[in-house]
Order: C-alpha cells, then sequence, then structure tokens
C-alpha cells in the first residue's frame, strides 16, 4: 500500500524503531542473566552465560506471594466484572424502563471520571468497612472501575444480535432471565473474551489503589512488590531486572499464545466515550 | 349477559397476569442491574460528591474531626504556585503526546503494511510495551536514564558524545523531556494499533483507482489516508486528552514529581498532599478541580462531536 520510501529506508525505519521498542526488553533480560560484577564491567552486552542466581535470590525474598495475591484479585475481579456487566447490558439494551437512558450515561460517564477523584473517598470507605490492608479492598474499585467499558462494549454487541431469537424464547413461555443464562449469555462469549482480556491486562498493572489502600507486604500484588523489591535492592540492579522480568513474564507469554485476541482486547479500550 | 361476565373474569385474569408478569420484570431488573450498579455508584460516582464535601474543610484524613472552611482550599490552591505548574505540565504533557505519539504511531503503522519481510517479529516487538506494568516500565526506565551505568549515557560515551551525558532524571533541565520520552514509548504503540485497524478498513480500490489517475505515493498519503484517518486521530487526541489527567504511576516511580516539582502532576501533587502530608481537605479541592477539567474536557468534546455530526463531510 505504501511505497512513498524506497525498500532500503524502509527497512532501516522498521529497524530502528525495532530497537527502540525491544531494546529496553532486550537489555531487562540480559541484565537480569548476569552477576553483579559482571554487569558494572559490561552493562549494555547481552549475557555471556545464563545466571539464574538472581531469579533466586528473587523468589527467596517471596515474589510468589505477590504472584499469588494478583492473580487472585485479577481472576475474581474480572470473572464478577464479566457477569455483572453482562447483567447490566442485557436489560438496558433489550428491556424498556424509565431508568435505561439514564443508568446508560451513567456508565458512559464512567470512562471521563479520573481515578484520582475518586481516591480519598475510597480511602475512608474501605477504612470505615474495615477491609483497609486486605486484597479485598482492591475489589470495590477493581469492579467499580471495569464497568464503564465492559457496559459499553456489551451493550454495542447486544445491540446486534438478532432480537427474533429473544422474541422465540418469550413465545415459547422462557422467562427473561432464562432467556439471558441459556440463549444470551452464551452468545456473548466473544465480546466476553474481549472484556475479560482488557480488563485482566489493567487490573494485573493498577497501581495507585493498590498503593493507598494496602500496606503489609504480605498483601501486596505485582505492581506494589515489584516497587518494593526496587527499594530493597537499591544497587543490586541485576536483582531488579529479574524482578521486572518475572513481572513481566506472564501478560508476555499470554500475548505470544495469542497476540490477536491480546492486540484487540487492548483496542477495544478506543471505543468512543 | 352471560358473554359480559366472561369477558370481565377474562380482564381480571389478565389485570392478574400483567401485574405478575410486571412484578417479576421489575424484580429481573433489580437483580440484574442492581448489584453492578450499587458497586459502580459506591466506588466511582458517590466518591465525586464525597470529594467535593471534603474540599470544604481543613481535615488530616486520621481524626474524624473537620473543620468548615466553605472554599478557602481552593482559594489556597488558586493561590498555590505548584499546583499552577502542575497544571501546565499537565497541558504540556497532552501536546507533547500529541505532536510525538500520534504522528509516530501512524508512521509504526504504515511500517506495519509496508511489504517488507519479517513482519512477524515488527508487529510482535512493536505491541510490546503496552504489556509491560507502568510501575515496571518506570523502573526499568530509571536504570536506563541513570547518570553512571545507564546505557543512554553509555551509548552517548561509546559514540564519543559523553559532553551530552545528563543525569537525565535529575536535572530541572531534562526531567520532564525524559519522562515524557518514556510515556511516548509507553503509549505510541497503542495509537499504532487503532491506526492500524483504521487503515485495514480503507478498501484496496481507492488506492488502485487513485494510481490509474497517476497519483504517487505521496499524494496517496495525503489525500486519501489521511483524510480517511481523520475520526481516527480525533478519536486518539480525545484519548489522549483524557489520558493525560490519569498520569500518575509512571511519575511516581521515576521522580515522585521532582526534582524541583519540574515532573509534578495534578494527580501526583494530589497524592502527596492527600497520602504524605496528611492535607485531605486540600487535596480533596484539587482532585475536584480534576474532575472539573475533565467535565469540562467531555463536554467540550461532546459538542465538537454534535456539531461535526451536523455539517455533512
Amino acid at each position: 500500500m505504501i511505497k512513498i520510501m524506497n525498500r532500503t529506508w524502509l527497512y532501516i525505519l522498521a529497524i530502528v524503531f525495532l530497537v527502540v521498542t525491544g531494546y529496553p526488553f532486550l537489555y531487562m533480560a540480559a541484565t537480569s542473566f548476569k552477576t553483579q560484577p559482571e554487569f558494572f564491567e559490561h552493562p549494555v552486552s547481552l549475557w555471556t552465560k545464563l545466571n539464574f542466581e538472581n531469579y533466586a535470590q528473587v523468589f527467596k525474598l517471596g515474589i510468589d506471594q505477590y504472584f499469588l495475591n494478583s492473580i487472585m484479585i485479577s481472576v475474581i475481579c474480572v470473572a464478577a466484572t464479566v457477569y455483572l456487566a453482562a447483567m447490566v447490558s442485557f436489560p438496558l439494551v433489550r428491556m424498556r424502563f424509565k431508568l435505561n437512558r439514564p443508568i446508560f450515561f451513567l456508565f458512559l460517564a464512567g470512562m471521563m471520571i479520573p481515578v484520582h477523584t475518586t481516591l480519598i473517598p475510597i480511602y475512608v470507605l474501605t477504612k470505615n468497612l474495615g477491609l483497609y490492608d486486605s486484597l479485598w479492598a482492591l475489589a470495590g474499585p477493581y469492579i467499580a472501575f471495569s464497568l464503564p467499558i465492559s457496559v459499553i462494549i456489551l451493550t454495542q454487541f447486544i445491540q446486534e444480535l438478532p432480537r427474533e431469537l429473544d422474541e422465540a424464547a418469550v413465545m415459547d413461555g422462557a422467562s427473561q432471565a432464562r432467556l439471558f443464562w441459556s440463549i444470551v449469555f452464551p452468545l456473548l462469549t466473544p465480546a466476553l473474551a474481549t472484556i475479560a482480556i482488557y480488563n485482566f491486562i489493567h487490573i494485573w498493572n493498577e497501581f495507585v489503589f493498590g498503593l493507598v489502600l494496602i500496606t503489609t507486604p504480605a498483601k501486596m500484588t505485582l505492581p506494589l512488590g515489584l516497587r518494593a523489591f526496587y527499594g530493597e535492592f537499591s544497587v543490586n540492579v541485576p536483582g531488579i531486572m529479574a524482578t521486572l522480568t518475572l513481572g513481566t513474564l506472564p501478560l508476555m507469554l499470554a500475548y505470544f499464545f495469542a497476540q490477536e485476541k491480546v492486540v484487540s482486547g487492548l483496542s477495544a479500550g478506543a471505543v468512543k466515550g | 349477559m352471560n358473554s359480559a361476565v366472561e369477558t370481565s373474569t377474562g380482564q381480571v385474569e389478565v389485570r392478574r397476569a400483567v401485574r405478575v408478569t410486571r412484578r417479576k420484570h421489575t424484580a429481573f431488573l433489580i437483580g440484574f442491574i442492581g448489584p453492578a450498579l450499587l458497586i459502580y455508584v459506591t466506588y466511582v460516582i458517590f466518591p465525586i460528591f464525597s470529594t467535593f464535601y471534603y474540599s470544604l474543610f481543613n481535615w488530616n484524613g486520621i481524626q474524624s474531626e473537620k473543620t468548615f472552611i466553605l472554599f478557602d482550599n481552593y482559594a489556597k490552591l488558586m493561590a498555590d504556585s505548584i499546583f499552577w505548574k502542575t497544571v501546565v505540565n499537565n497541558l504540556l504533557l497532552v501536546v507533547a503526546s500529541i505532536v510525538t505519539q500520534l504522528p509516530l504511531g501512524l508512521i509504526m503503522a504504515l511500517i506495519l503494511f509496508a511489504p517488507i519481510k519479517g513482519m512477524r517479529l515488527f508487529r510482535t516487538v512493536y505491541f510490546m510495551p503496552l504489556l509491560m506494568s507502568t510501575v515496571a516500565l518506570g523502573i526499568l526506565w530509571t536504570f536506563i536514564y541513570d547518570p553512571t551505568m545507564g546505557i543512554i549515557n553509555q551509548i552517548l560515551d561509546f559514540a564519543g558524545l559523553s559532553s551530552w551525558q545528563q543525569g537525565w532524571l535529575g536535572d530541572t533541565k531534562t526531567a520532564f523531556l525524559a519522562v515524557t520520552a518514556t510515556i511516548c514509548w509507553q503509549f505510541t504503540p497503542f495509537y499504532m494499533i487503532l491506526f492500524r485497524a483504521a487503515m485495514t478498513g480503507i478498501p484496496e480500490e481507492i488506492y488502485e483507482s487513485a494510481k490509474i489517475d497517476g497519483c504517487n505515493s505521496w499524494k496517496q498519503f495525503w489525500n486519501i489516508t489521511l483524510p480517511l484517518l481523520k475520526p481516527t486521530i480525533i478519536t486518539s487526541s480525545v484519548l489522549s486528552v483524557i489520558g493525560s489527567l490519569k498520569y500518575f504511576d509512571l511519575i511516581f516511580v521515576m521522580t515522585e514529581g521532582g526534582p524541583d516539582s519540574s515532573t509534578e502532576l495534578m494527580a501526583t501533587y494530589m497524592y502527596k498532599q492527600a497520602f504524605a502530608k496528611f492535607n485531605m481537605g486540600y487535596a480533596s479541592s484539587i482532585s475536584f478541580t480534576m474532575f472539573v477539567i475533565a467535565l469540562i474536557v467531555a463536554v467540550c468534546i461532546l459538542a465538537a462531536d454534535k456539531n461535526r455530526q451536523k455539517t455533512p463531510a
């Protein structure tokens, strides 16, 4: 399609972008396999031999706990978001009642609300609920802030489903709930996958609520743990890089195995709000 | 007579049936909409009102007693030079995002459409920064910028440009630039996917017929690709404006707003006031101001959108 430049320049440009985006990752992985003296001597080079000592140390310091916490909270919040968003989107599109539009706009408005506006009240609320400094403190804000985009994606998707299906089901005497669970919900699978991927990536990487609501290291999620390690290792750069590599690995692996799904899941965030 | 009785009992039955269905209907609505709406209102909508309420008090957030001071926090805010600095920094960030991330994202998307070998590798790597958590990315780049062992200074040294070496993040002159470059590294791939998706939608026939009419590649780009990407460019700009209000993690990890608040943003300043200095009332006035700015931006976008739909393209 585009033949503005000749081939050589095109390759040079493509490779420049490749190096700029890719090299930091390579640097991170390469450094994580070096010993400290090796790093100070050759900070830029690739590793000479694979040395897993840094990784062993990171595990000894308890990175697995952060992983466990992150997996737990992400899976629970994504599952809850998927169900709640599907349940709320269906009546918003398919049933006529007085509050259709206002409720939909309320969710739409959530797209532009800066998270920081809610930070202090959520901190106060969490303390009052007795959830402060526990993993569960994150569930409320994570689910709530995942809902707007999920509802927008799902309502668009439901609008495109053929109405004849529900009409036939209602004719056969199925209740709305039955119609939803046995007919509509299974049809939503592709949209549900998109919102699951999108929200999983965002919740997995979320930082500021964790920062405000959790203080005990054993209860921290991975991004908070990475920052704690960063403080603890101070000048041990290979140790820090091993931590970062481990922390980045899960999403990267998921991406390598399901590239197109992850890309389209992430770009779903670009719907016009 | 007989038939009249029949109809009236029929009507009663219908009415009862309607009432039962309506009750079922309401129960269904409450059961299905209720839970999500409750969580959403509790954690997203209600806090906006609480933030405004807190902003009217002098309050440290620890003790329950608050002193009502009406709009004093806002008066203080308007006179706070650091706050204005954060507003300027947020604006600069928006401008920097639009003038760097959008064009670079477009170029990367164009590369992905070019007939080059190793496309899979390019595509895979170009996207990777988006998957890294901002915290991890911030730590990584802090080391890349490190004055002694960081790769940027090492490369400058290697290239014989050691006079260009800097303490990138420690210097008020370069810190904002360094942080902006990192943000650019992180988000350009996002705009790349948006452009790539939009460009996939442009039918090849348009280019074919342009070629027949003797349009060269540059002309094709300026007269076909770019105009057709206009909606994507607008969406992307909107996203970057809204996104810049949310920037926090990266600055917090890399510079904590320093040195000398040269990289301070509204969000980091608000966090500091609330959770480091425990001026919860004052911090609430900052966060409510952020909400008002977001609201104004949203209203402008909606108005512009309406205008655009009215004028035939």
